[in-house]
């Protein structure tokens, strides 16, 4: 993206995060470079948006370790995107400000980034629309305004798509390219995997807290290693139907 | 039935003819419950912030005591305001009994549980709906306040007028600590008890009147002002 350091690669080691006693995230050890596009794919409740909030830093991992080029504070650099675009009771344009605001810049310097974010995501004529009157697919182009006016060199999306029509989709999916183009890390999650295909260089395959395979996303889709995965790109509903067969599979991968 | 009639005429005409201890009557109430309702929104408001927004020792007792201290009896509060502010009271000193300034410090008392209540429940809202997003963005708690409440302004306005009709329809506590002196520390509700246990139905009824025009007019804005807001804000 330009000079800067960068605050890639991302180590996550051993990371493990519990909830109301279950372990939700298992032992995950993973490393993410700059540049390809990282898709993560699993069924609802693999542990996918936990996984994304653990390297976005805002959940604590129980064990293991969450590091950011050897260890540096990348909070500045990093920003992510939820399924549920959050909008303050505020204009557009005064929604990126604010966040440009959080990070420090003065007034005089937000104002042309705010002009060129809502430029580049085509909201330059709902600046001054307050922004919860926005449409859903507005609201998550403004969310992606708000981000690239912060220029991070990571962006975690949480199924930006995921409840967003066709046309809605492609634009998001249009401005997460120009991300891409611009430098940005991306890794993202999503239940589109027409999506992943589009927009992925590899894929992340997450079941039940654990990476079970890990693939460019050519080889993913045509010839996934891991029973699971093949399962899962067919479309069955592998979370009840192969349960028995998932147990076998946690003690295999324990077992290593 | 020819008195209460009688009453209501001349009440009106003690209204449009803008009788000077009316007058005089009505701007020391509403001078006495703005004043009592600005302080205790500048002490409610980040009071209410805090509890909703900061984990501490204690923190659940703090919010069942505010919730109690909202129907807080006014008699009780003019008692202690009475004991504290008497000649052998701890703060005697002063001479403040019987002022518009000791009606003040009830109203205060009275009025801030409500506002800091409200407003705990208002930011404590908003914080769990936004709290990802500008954890995500950079700012914890702390920075977030001014977001919040600016967020919750008009949900809080509400709040305020709360604070505002208790501290204007009050008697008890402004009758105990200010003693309802002609010209120094009579408002509208003190005159009103006052005047209907004299008999003089005229005096009581135009300031009945007043008050409930006053209070209608304040909440019928907050009204039209929030509902505007939320067809502008969504």
């Amino acid at each position: 993206m330009d000079a800067r350091t960068s605050i890639l690669p991302l180590e996550l080691s051993g990371v493990s995060f519990t909830a109301g006693g279950q372990r939700l995230i298992k032992d995950i050890s993973a490393t993410f470079e700059a540049g390809p596009r990282t898709i993560i794919v699993g069924p609802n409740g693999a542990g996918k948006s936990l996984f994304l909030r653990l390297c976005h830093g805002l959940i604590k991992p129980d064990a293991g370790q969450v590091l950011w080029n050897g260890g540096g504070d990348a909070t500045p650099h990093q920003a992510m995107v939820f399924q549920r675009p959050v909008m303050l009771r505020r204009s557009a344009a005064a929604n990126v400000d604010y966040a440009l605001h959080l990070k420090g810049l003065p007034r005089n310097e937000r104002r042309e980034l705010v002009a060129e974010a809502l430029a580049r995501t085509g909201l330059s004529r709902f600046a001054r629309s307050p922004a919860r009157v926005l449409s859903f697919g507005e609201q998550q182009r403004l969310a992606l305004a708000r981000t690239w006016a912060l220029n991070p060199q990571v962006l975690f999306l949480d199924e930006p798509t995921a409840s967003l029509d066709p046309a809605a989709t492609h634009s998001v999916e249009e401005i997460i390219s120009a991300f891409h183009d611009a430098g940005t890390k991306i890794v993202m999650t999503t239940h589109d995997l027409g999506q992943a295909r589009r927009l992925g260089d590899e894929v992340l395959f997450i079941y039940r807290g654990r990476i079970l395979e890990r693939a460019p996303v050519d080889r993913f889709f045509t010839a996934p290693e891991n029973d699971l995965a093949q399962a899962f790109i067919k479309g069955e509903l592998l979370w009840w139907r192969r349960g028995e067969g998932a147990e076998e599979n946690e003690d295999r991968e324990e077992g290593e | 039935m020819t008195d209460i009639g009688n009453a209501f005429i001349q009440a009106f005409e003690l209204v449009v003819g803008l009788d000077p201890d009316l007058a005089e009557i009505v701007l020391l109430s509403l001078k006495v419950s703005l004043l009592a309702v600005f302080l205790a929104t500048a002490i409610g408001l980040p009071l209410g912030a805090a509890v909703a927004l900061f984990r501490f020792p204690g923190r659940g007792g703090v919010i069942v005591l505010l919730n109690a201290l909202m129907g807080l009896p006014p008699v009780v509060v003019g008692l202690v305001v009475y004991l504290t502010l008497s000649r052998a009271g701890p703060l005697g000193v002063f001479g403040l009994l019987f002022t518009p300034t000791a009606m003040i410090i009830a109203q205060v008392l009275l009025v801030t549980p409500i506002i800091a209540a409200l407003t705990r429940q208002v930011i404590e809202d908003l914080w769990s709906e936004y709290e990802e997003q500008l954890r995500s963005l950079g700012a914890g708690p702390a920075r977030a306040v001014p977001a919040l409440l600016w967020d919750g302004r008009y949900t809080l306005l509400t709040t305020v007028l709360a604070g505002f009709g208790r501290a204007s329809a009050e008697v008890g506590a402004v009758m105990m600590v200010g003693g309802n002196i002609d010209h120094v520390t009579r408002v509208m509700t003190t005159a009103i008890a006052l005047e209907v246990s004299k008999g003089d139905l005229a005096l009581a009824l135009g300031l009945g009147v007043i008050l409930i025009v006053l209070s209608g007019t304040v909440n019928a804005a907050a009204f039209m002002l929030k509902e505007a807001a939320i067809r502008k804000h969504g």
